[in-house]
């Protein structure tokens, strides 16, 4: 914990480690936030009244 | 919308007429009843899931001291190896949810599998990619024919099989009644797969490292594997049931209990 | 029951009988796609051979996988497959019987044109009875998966895709051990275990699998 330097290094495997982790946070990421996004736009969409008739 | 308001009718006179289980089974199985109860017991999969997540990345990233064997990347397991058991135990959760949904016809089961198989086949993408990554430095290649990555694959293409049927069906319920039976066949065929992968493994007499071979876990490395998996879990639950509520209300978007929540409310 | 049985079995392989050019088509597409194989690599025997398994039950995978497409498209054109949905009779026996009559049909030329394009690939002449056998039992357990999918998807426009996206990865057992078989049995190792295992996972896709078609011709006829 004292050393930063060497907590990012990763013993020498810091690119596959923080890329694993990387991808990780962006899947989950993804996984939030597109519903929400979506849901959003659903919501005012019918608000507008986009489905009332068609 | 006749049927719809008919449903709505139905369940309040359930509720003041008997009591109990039944009455709760089909409160739940009414849509408004769910979509506002959803976002209530979000919350309870999202902190635990927020809490084991947390200790299990810092735990895998920081305490727990570096193997023997493989140095520090085998920290890439920590979130490898709970995707890998989400992929199996989201799909499943959708064969499961695929038996309610063709016995008793709970339209919330057909539901929950259109929401469960993205939020699946992504994990499932997760646990192949960090089995890539893991597997370089350890193989010396991005890509061996490992029985489990194999198995991981072809899981892969049975989520998004499920996901493709769903997308090309046009009616909601036909498009979920589909997937549920595909999920049920799915499920049969994923130890059968599984096992047949192995053989040809063995069969091939390739030297495979098991993902956690040769290192025997103790309590330190296991615990925050546990939390992971227990973590991705509920995070698997979260995301499901927001899913969930967002397919309900564009399945639903011309009905009464709709407008009248999002358009006036 | 039986009497249902007997007779849509009989009716199927009536109409198959009528069109015996499908039926062609469907060989000449599998001995194509086998024979142009060695054409993409060379000639050397050794790699001939060390793929040839391989080559065949791919060989075996796409035809099927083709032949899916028209499995019930007659029968719902003309209306049929309503009067089946309609009737009091069990759905899973017509079915069964459905699928008997087409693996008769179209699934016994692998197991006849089979030995002929292995014996081009240079595979011995003792293997091929095994292979046969492997055959025998794996083309019947494609029919049975494959008619599940081919069922859910019967009224969507262009199902050929769609259909291959959901049945390959089902098809990964077959494919291991019918050509795991072949390959122990060129070098010589026992394969008598794998065997036994394409025959229970036959037995299951016969069994289990009219249940599953039937379930899944409702479905999809209502899609």
């Amino acid at each position: 914990m004292a050393d930063w330097a060497s907590f990012w290094a990763m013993g020498g495997y810091a690119s596959y480690v923080w890329s694993a982790y990387g991808i990780a946070a962006a899947v989950i990421t993804l996984n939030v936030v597109l519903p929400v996004w979506y849901h959003r736009g659903l919501k005012r969409r019918i608000r507008r009244g986009a489905f009332i008739d068609d | 919308m006749h049927v719809r308001l008919g449903h709505d009718e139905k369940t309040v006179v359930s509720l003041t007429m008997d009591k109990g289980v039944k009455q709760r089974f089909h409160r739940l199985g009414s849509s408004p009843y769910f979509y506002d109860a959803s976002a209530r017991w979000a919350i309870w999969l999202a902190v635990p899931a927020v809490i084991c997540i947390a200790y299990a990345v810092i735990a895998g990233l920081v305490y727990v001291p570096p193997d023997y064997q493989q140095g520090d990347v085998f920290r890439i397991l920590y979130i490898h190896v709970p995707s890998a058991w989400l992929s199996l135990f989201g799909y499943t959760a959708m064969a499961v949810a695929g038996v309610v949904a063709l016995v008793w016809r709970l339209k919330l089961a057909e539901i929950f599998i259109a929401a469960a198989a993205p939020v699946g086949a992504s994990f499932t993408f997760l646990a192949l990619v960090t089995g890539a990554i893991w597997g370089e430095p350890t193989w010396g290649t991005y890509w061996v024919w490992d029985a489990r990555l194999t198995s991981e694959l072809i899981l892969l293409f049975l989520y998004l099989g499920v996901i493709a049927l769903h997308r090309s069906i046009a009616s909601p319920r036909a498009a979920g009644r589909a997937c549920a039976l595909l999920s049920i066949v799915g499920v049969i065929n994923v130890p059968i797969i599984h096992y047949s992968v192995v053989w040809w493994t063995t069969l091939h007499q390739g030297a495979t490292l098991g993902l956690t071979g040769g290192s025997n876990m103790d309590a330190d490395m296991l615990w925050p594997l546990l939390a992971g998996a227990l973590g991705f879990t509920c995070l698997f639950g979260w995301l499901t049931l927001w899913g969930m509520r967002v397919q309900l209300l564009w399945r639903e978007r011309r009905s009464r209990w709709v407008m009248k929540r999002i358009a006036h409310g | 029951m039986g009497r249902v049985f007997w007779a849509v079995f009989r009716r199927d392989l009536a109409i198959a009988g009528r069109q015996r050019g499908v039926l062609v088509h469907q060989l000449l597409f599998f001995v194509l796609v086998v024979a142009l194989f060695p054409l993409g690599t060379n000639t050397d025997q050794a790699v001939l051979l060390a793929v040839a398994p391989a080559v065949l039950w791919m060989g075996v995978l796409l035809s099927v996988l083709l032949s899916l497409n028209g499995l019930f498209q007659t029968d719902h054109e003309d209306g049929t497959l309503a009067q089946y949905l309609l009737s009091s009779e069990p759905l899973a026996v017509i079915a069964l019987a459905k699928m008997i009559a087409h693996w008769l049909a179209s699934g016994a030329l692998f197991v006849v044109a089979g030995p002929v394009l292995m014996l081009m690939l240079g595979v011995p002449l003792d293997v091929l009875p095994v292979m046969m056998l492997t055959l025998g039992l794996g083309t019947p357990t494609l029919v049975f998966i494959g008619a599940i999918a081919a069922a859910l998807t019967l009224r969507l426009p262009r199902a050929g895709l769609l259909l291959g996206l959901l049945v390959f990865p089902l098809y990964v057992p077959v494919l291991i051990f019918g050509s795991g078989v072949i390959r122990g049995a060129i070098v010589g190792l026992p394969y008598a275990g794998a065997v036994y295992v394409m025959a229970a996972l036959c037995v299951l896709a016969i069994t289990l699998g009219p249940w599953a078609i039937a379930a899944a011709l409702r479905i999809g006829f209502d899609a």
